[in-house]
């Protein structure tokens, strides 16, 4: 077997999986109990403008051809019409890229520095100071949500502190990081937990392992042990939970964006489900499922470079 | 795991120091893990165990009691709080803790905080009970008859598994809210619909381990039926770790079901929710913390509850993995 063993079997998967997520989103529309131009259109519902809803959506036309035609658009890159912005969707969607990628970028990173320290140092002292204190914080910090903390987190650092601003996206990158740090946090922490938790795990058991004691056993002192071949072997293993949830950081993007007024994605969904901008929903979705997806092969692949054996364990 | 352990320190002290202290009796210490130190390090281990199941007990019931307290606050609301939470008071609104008969004080339109936590407590609970075990039931059988029948069954079902897990998850679930409309019903639809595949994916990995052992093959063997088998020696076997993933998934519904609140998805107003309420409050953080603060807590106090059930179900259903 290769060295990235299942990976062509993933590409497969990756394109039914792609095309799933087509089909979902395209009917996803179809969920909108009676009649989407009616909801569309709400109290500015008139004939004329309804026919040319159900034209533009293509409503008129058999349901094959539909996606047919929702397909064929969206190989051209066009993700549909947006009804309040008077654009396509497309359009709406770039200008609202940038928040959104930056905020999830910057807290993956956040992430990482809060966990790796944290969760390997709880797994080689486990019970100590460090371990108990991170599982009582991370406890509470599992329990809440992502919007609250961000609020508390606003009212304790840019209320009374006076340290953070209250909202905005900043200007060049040391704008950006200093404004999205509150943001940042606040999804990092709901992260961390996750991370610390299976980091923790993976150190405990790869402590247990026999190459631990054999490598002790021949001298090594055990600092360069933990270092060279327990925190190696354990950090492999969460690679692949650090990947898998970064969808659950894009959920918090959702939330935190509409904490702190970020002019992001997730704030451009919310808006558009209250506007009734349905094809900037689906758009919206369909787009973060691509990413997610994306992101998702990119940990496979990662995990297999850095991991000989992980290509056969997903084979089975 | 662990019985193996003190056979393998045991033979390291049986065989020969290491080459660098050739000759005489080593001196302690020059060992970086003296053979002794190694099976101490084994016998810690056990004792550390035993304890920690006792603890884990402990856990379990601080847990239990905790949710115990917050259910009978929810259902005993009218007995604790004797205003209505919708009852608008134009006089005091915004009244802080402890002042004027208001025990956690007001909001903007000077209705009581702790009758619309309370009241508002029962959405959160119905969304934690109500959407969870369904999605708990419907999913375990699904990851049921993928293990069991594997094949095209298992790929078919796998594969939509797999999709539902391409979206993120709240995107998905506001994606469908969007297109049903906000409410409360709607909300439980959107769960229903995506969060069953967690349930899925782990009770398809439990069966197929379970498959090959041998009650299994011996149930096979007598000829029972496969609905038998599934249901009557696979299952009580192997649901623990979908239960104890309960746990944790009530308190995501929880927090989730306040998140649509917040983003104005879920309840709608006047009715109180704790999600809705932090929003409300998220106006007022800058003269009122306790509007928006109180309700968090809630939330945070009937999520450490669910935590700490999961953890304590977890080491008593599953002794061996700990």
């Amino acid at each position: 077997m290769s060295r990235f063993g299942t990976l062509p079997r993933r590409l497969i998967h990756l394109v039914i999986i792609l095309f799933g997520i087509t089909l979902v989103t395209f009917f996803l529309l179809r969920l909108i109990p009676g009649d989407p131009a009616l909801a569309i259109l709400g109290s500015s519902y008139t004939h004329q403008r309804a026919t040319a809803i159900d034209a533009s959506l293509g409503l008129n036309k058999p349901i094959w051809t539909q996606y047919g035609l929702f397909m064929g658009h969206l190989f051209h890159g066009n993700l549909g019409y947006s009804y309040f912005y008077s654009e396509s969707a497309t359009t709406v969607i770039s200008q609202h890229l940038a928040p959104t990628v930056f905020l999830v970028i910057y807290s993956a990173v956040l992430a990482a520095v809060i966990s790796l320290p944290l969760g390997f140092i709880s797994g080689v002292r486990r019970g100590g100071i460090v371990d108990q204190s991170t599982r009582v914080f991370f406890t509470i910090s599992f329990a809440m949500p992502a919007f609250w903390l961000g609020i508390i987190l606003l009212l304790v650092f840019s209320v009374h502190l006076n340290v953070f601003p209250l909202s905005g996206f900043g200007a060049g990158i040391a704008g950006h990081l200093y404004y999205l740090f509150l943001p940042a946090l606040t999804i990092a922490l709901g992260f961390s937990t996750v991370l610390i938790r299976s980091l923790r795990a993976a150190t405990i058991s790869t402590l247990q392992a026999e190459f631990v004691d054999t490598a002790r056993m021949k001298g090594i002192a055990y600092s360069k042990v933990l270092r060279r071949h327990v925190f190696r072997v354990a950090v492999l293993a969460v690679v692949a939970v650090y990947g898998v949830n970064l969808a659950y950081l894009i959920s918090g993007t959702v939330l935190v964006e509409n904490v702190f007024s970020l002019p992001g994605l997730g704030q451009l969904l919310v808006n558009s489900v209250s506007n009734r901008d349905y094809p900037v929903v689906q758009a919206v979705a369909l787009l973060f499922a691509v990413m997610i997806v994306l992101i998702n092969l990119l940990t496979d692949i990662t995990q297999a470079s850095l991991d000989p054996r992980v290509g056969q364990e997903i084979g089975e | 795991m662990n019985q193996a352990r003190p056979a393998a320190a045991a033979g390291g002290s049986g065989g020969s120091p290491p080459g660098r202290q050739s000759g005489g009796s080593p001196p302690r210490g020059t060992w970086t893990l003296h053979p002794s130190e190694a099976l101490l390090k084994v016998a810690e281990r056990t004792a550390k165990r035993s304890r920690s199941t006792g603890r884990r007990r402990l856990v379990l019931i601080i847990g239990l009691a905790m949710l115990g307290v917050a259910i009978l606050a929810i259902v005993g609301a009218p007995l604790l709080v004797a205003v209505s939470p919708i009852k608008i008071d134009v006089l005091h609104p915004l009244s802080p803790p402890l002042a004027g008969g208001h025990l956690l004080g007001t909001d903007q339109f000077g209705r009581d905080v702790l009758s619309r936590i309370l009241y508002g407590g029962r959405i959160d609970l119905a969304i934690a009970f109500g959407a969870t075990s369904v999605t708990l039931v419907f999913g375990t059988i699904v990851g049921l008859v993928a293990g069991y029948f594997g094949g095209w069954v298992d790929n078919l079902l796998m594969r939509i598994v797999d999709l539902f897990f391409a979206f993120p998850f709240l995107v998905l679930i506001i994606a469908i809210i969007a297109m049903l409309g906000p409410s409360i019903f709607n909300m439980f639809v959107a769960i229903w619909i995506t969060s069953w595949v967690s349930y899925a994916r782990i009770m398809r990995a439990q069966t197929i381990v379970a498959k090959k052992q041998q009650y299994v093959l011996a149930a096979r063997a007598l000829g029972y039926s496969r609905l038998r088998v599934m249901f009557r020696h696979i299952m009580p076997n192997t649901v623990s770790a979908v239960i104890v993933f309960s746990m944790v998934d009530a308190i995501g519904n929880i927090i989730l079901a306040a998140s649509l609140g917040f983003l104005g998805l879920g309840a709608q107003p006047p009715s109180p929710e704790w999600g809705t309420m932090i929003s409300d409050g998220q106006n007022y953080i800058l003269s009122s913390w306790w509007i928006a603060t109180l309700p968090g807590l809630a939330i945070v106090f009937v999520g450490v509850a669910f935590s700490l059930i999961g953890d304590g179900l977890a080491d008593i259903l599953r002794p061996g993995d700990r």
